[in-house]
């Protein structure tokens, strides 16, 4: 059987990551009352892929997936990030 | 012979699961244009960006993040316990994560109503004679939340096949793939949420 060749998670581990998901949303959202301004999108948008890699990383399995589909996960995030950067460079020097 | 079909199925497993993940790009890249529509326009229109979030109310969206974030929790659970051969657990995990997006669908049709209850609709009067920035602020609301709350559906349509599946024994801890790649979907429709959130109801 190549059945124990599969990686399975635990429930604890699980229950680890959900605590830490609710954790940072609650930071998430008292962080919006202290008024900081144009940090505030930056700190939302940090804690937010905080959690996004935390969600693909343990509840995705991808720490436990093949170097070739963790690479492809890279390169599209990295992809998409291009597509961000050079819009807004396109947007801004107009 | 026996050798060789489980190397077989463990290839169809990998492969399976490799065409779920470039699935899941082209949704990525679907959402991500959104986003990217709604970084511009926030960037040229801020004030009325921060004035239409306002009318967000933030109390139901964080209590929809809460029951998304845990219904990722248990499909991901349920997937150990189909795996532990657990059928009844898994059961049990797939239907708490039903309730959820049950929960979390619920939520979105207050939000909904009430805003078509003031006539805040897209087409309406009342958002045509919004400032040009917040009409576009509720447009983009309107389109994501709502391709989102789209996703929600197909999920919960996706886990009740599951649901049917498990109990009919087609998926089983030999057979799981269908329930992986279910999971992996709902971990998707988790994830967009983790950005819509505190993009349109968090930046007062």
């Amino acid at each position: 059987m190549t059945q124990e060749e599969v990686h399975i998670s635990s429930y604890f581990s699980h229950a680890v990551v959900l605590v830490l998901l609710l954790t940072l949303t609650t930071i998430s959202v008292l962080v919006t009352g202290w008024h900081l301004g144009a940090l505030t999108v930056a700190v939302a948008l940090v804690i937010a892929s905080i959690k996004a890699g935390t969600v693909i990383t343990y509840f995705m399995h991808m720490k436990f997936e093949s170097l070739f589909l963790k690479l492809m996960v890279a390169g599209v995030f990295l992809l998409y990030a291009l597509v961000i950067i050079i819009t807004f460079i396109d947007y801004l020097l107009r | 012979m026996s050798g060789q079909n489980n190397y077989i199925e463990e290839q169809e497993r990998e492969t399976g699961k490799l065409g779920m993940w470039i699935f899941l790009f082209t949704e990525l890249f679907l959402f991500g244009g959104l986003f990217l529509v709604y970084a511009v326009f926030r960037a040229k229109y801020s004030a009325d960006f921060h004035a239409g979030a306002s009318e967000l109310n933030a109390l139901i969206g964080t209590l929809n993040t809460v029951f998304l974030l845990t219904s990722s929790m248990t499909v991901a659970m349920s997937l150990i316990a189909i795996q532990k051969n657990n059928i009844n657990l898994a059961l049990f995990l797939v239907l708490v994560t039903i309730v959820l997006a049950a929960l979390f669908m619920m939520n979105k049709y207050f939000e909904w109503s009430h805003k078509f209850h003031f006539k805040l609709y897209p087409g309406s009067e009342v958002m045509k004679n919004l400032p040009h920035g917040e009409l576009l602020f509720f447009g983009l609301y309107y389109m994501m939340t709502g391709l989102h709350a789209l996703h929600v559906l197909v999920g919960m349509v996706l886990l009740s096949i599951n649901l049917v599946k498990i109990k009919l024994g087609m998926v089983n801890h030999i057979h799981y793939l269908l329930l992986e790649n279910s999971a992996l979907y709902w971990h998707l429709v988790d994830l967009i949420w983790i950005f819509i959130f505190p993009l349109l109801y968090l930046i007062t």
